[in-house]
């Protein structure tokens, strides 16, 4: 008996060092981009974020200066329409997998929901134009905001789901046994005690459509100045920033940079957002 | 162990010693009923939990039901407030009179049921949301009382009556969940005492406890008894010796024997009580 195999002690030295070596650099690749993009958009948008720009319309072709903030105010506008979509048929159709219906019918609606998250971002576009924009006869706030909505309400709904579920049956229980009455006992026990992961899963889904362009280029379809009117064309910063970045102009390529920062920043600052929510107490589980 | 809960509450020890140890005389003439219960069977999905049993629960009295793991305990004790209808696929024959009402028929509202026969449970659930004043009144405040004067006598009395006032009265907006488990436990009393119900059934509400606890919770059960019927299902013997008055031992599914609980403990008819009491089985 050899207690010691000296050579093949080493060769499991090396494949354990080899192994989280990769792992390693593996891990650096994952972060790698993020820094990268903050980098770059740090060095070239940097520069023109200024007072102008969270304060002024755009220029008019061939002038200098500008700015963005009807782009900036049409995108809250835009995420106020799909949030009034999304996250109440998101919110209900998710607490109604967790709390009700048979196992199979729930099945089928989860699996028709992973569908859904899956289909690209400018389908949701293309369907909304067909169904709203042909048939008013003109882009508007309404056809971008619905088209953001349609994408938050799987994402909305599966998170709700889960987080629902992860609410311990002695709640419901407890509620029941005191007689109160089952939808009484979701929405002040169930709900109340998911909220925090409710919320999470709402801004979740609220940062990623913040982002989205392809869905709103035959829908809200952009603008360069104030939006009046909901059934009219609005501008929205990723639109805003497209149409900047393919234009020739080198003013419109720093002000689609700048625009690009201020987006990251914002969908970084609701992340950060979700950690401190999600921190929390232990207590109220999600 | 059992030494040690026994010794706590020095007093009331003795009391119950004397308790145990003498016959009741009271219960000679039938005394008033609570539940009578009748040929109950309860099936989950093809599984029968619970087969052919008839019980009549007295009134005013601690009924304690014991039995090894997967007897049907549970499923008996939830059945008296129609909890165990929350598990698909249940199925029930018999019944079930609550005061001569019918638990089961058609026009009965299992809300309604519930308001009337409270529950605690084995694990202590004080809602994580709340603070430890809104998780004695939730049951009230989410069945509709919206009088705040009503709500906070109604708080005081119920914490007064689970022996938890003195210890709390002073952090009532704190979460309910900062309290010790035995603490937590009598909250959870308190919440069931709160809606006013005229039965509590107690699902092994000291299996979680350490036996100092465990010992305030049995003399609360043993004070409660005055202004309620109290079900509760237990593993442990001694403790069901301790607070019982009538024993209903169960085994598969089955009622093997029911009696004062006295003469379940010294001198059962049945030979698989004796051999369960005895420690032979369960």
């Amino acid at each position: 008996m050899h207690l010691k195999r000296a050579d093949n002690h080493t060769w499991r030295k090396i494949k354990s060092t080899l192994a989280s070596g990769i792992a390693f650099v593996s891990a650096l690749l994952v972060i790698a981009p993020l820094g990268l993009v903050f980098f770059h958009l740090l060095v070239n948008g940097a520069g023109s974020v200024n007072w102008d720009f969270f304060t002024k319309l755009p220029a008019p072709v061939g002038a200098l200066g500008g700015g963005m903030v009807n782009a900036i105010v049409g995108s809250l506008e835009l995420l106020a329409l799909a949030g009034a979509i999304g996250i109440p048929i998101g919110v209900l159709g998710g607490v109604y997998l967790a709390e009700y219906g048979s196992a199979r019918i729930n099945s089928v609606l989860r699996f028709l929901a992973d569908v859904l998250n899956g289909i690209p971002s400018i389908t949701w576009g293309v369907v909304v134009y067909g169904l709203v924009v042909l048939r008013f006869k003109g882009f508007s706030a309404y056809a971008g905001g619905l088209a953001l909505g349609l994408i938050m309400i799987p994402l909305i709904l599966r998170t709700t789901e889960e987080v629902v579920l992860l609410v311990p049956n002695g709640y419901r229980e407890a509620a029941l046994a005191l007689g109160v009455s089952r939808w009484k006992t979701i929405v002040h026990i169930v709900m109340k005690t998911a909220s925090k992961g409710i919320i999470t899963g709402i801004l979740l889904a609220l940062a990623r459509v913040g982002g989205e362009t392809a869905p709103l280029l035959f829908t809200a379809f952009g603008n360069r100045f104030w939006n009046h009117s909901l059934s009219q064309p609005i501008a929205a910063l990723p639109l805003q920033i497209f149409t900047y970045a393919i234009s020739p102009y080198d003013d419109w390529h720093r002000q689609a940079w700048a625009g690009a920062l201020v987006l990251v920043t914002g969908v970084f600052c609701v992340n950060v957002l979700v950690r401190i929510l999600t921190r929390g107490r232990t207590a109220s589980v999600v | 162990m059992d030494n040690l809960v026994m010794a706590t509450p020095e007093q009331s020890v003795t009391e119950r010693v004397e308790r145990i140890a003498q016959p009741t005389p009271s219960i000679e003439p039938a005394p008033p009923l609570t539940f009578a219960v009748k040929n109950l069977s309860i099936w989950y999905g093809e599984k029968r939990a619970i087969d052919n049993v008839t019980l009549d629960v007295a009134s005013n009295a601690v009924t304690a039901i014991i039995g090894p793991s997967g007897c049907g305990k549970s499923t008996f004790l939830r059945a008296l407030n129609r909890m165990h209808e929350l598990v698909p696929k249940t199925r029930m024959e018999g019944t079930v009179l609550l005061h001569g009402e019918d638990l089961y028929s058609r026009s009965v509202d299992p809300a309604i049921v519930r308001r009337r026969v409270g529950m605690v449970f084995q694990k202590s659930n004080p809602f994580p949301t709340m603070t430890i004043g809104e998780n004695v009144i939730v049951g009230l405040r989410l069945n509709g009382v919206r009088n705040q004067k009503f709500l906070n006598e109604r708080l005081e009395k119920s914490l007064r009556m689970a022996a938890l006032w003195d210890e709390v009265k002073d952090d009532l907006h704190k979460p309910g969940t900062s309290l010790s488990g035995g603490q937590q436990q009598r909250l959870c009393i308190a919440r069931a005492l709160a809606v006013e119900p005229e039965v509590i059934l107690m699902d092994e509400p000291c299996s979680a406890l350490d036996p100092i606890a465990t010992a305030k919770i049995e003399e609360l059960i043993y004070e409660l008894k005055a202004r309620y019927t109290i079900v509760t299902v237990t593993h442990n013997m001694q403790q069901a010796g301790r607070i019982s008055d009538y024993t209903a031992f169960f085994y598969l599914g089955r009622l093997i024997e029911f009696g004062p609980t006295t003469k379940i403990f010294t001198n059962p008819s049945e030979r698989q009580t004796e051999d369960y009491i005895t420690g032979r089985f369960g």
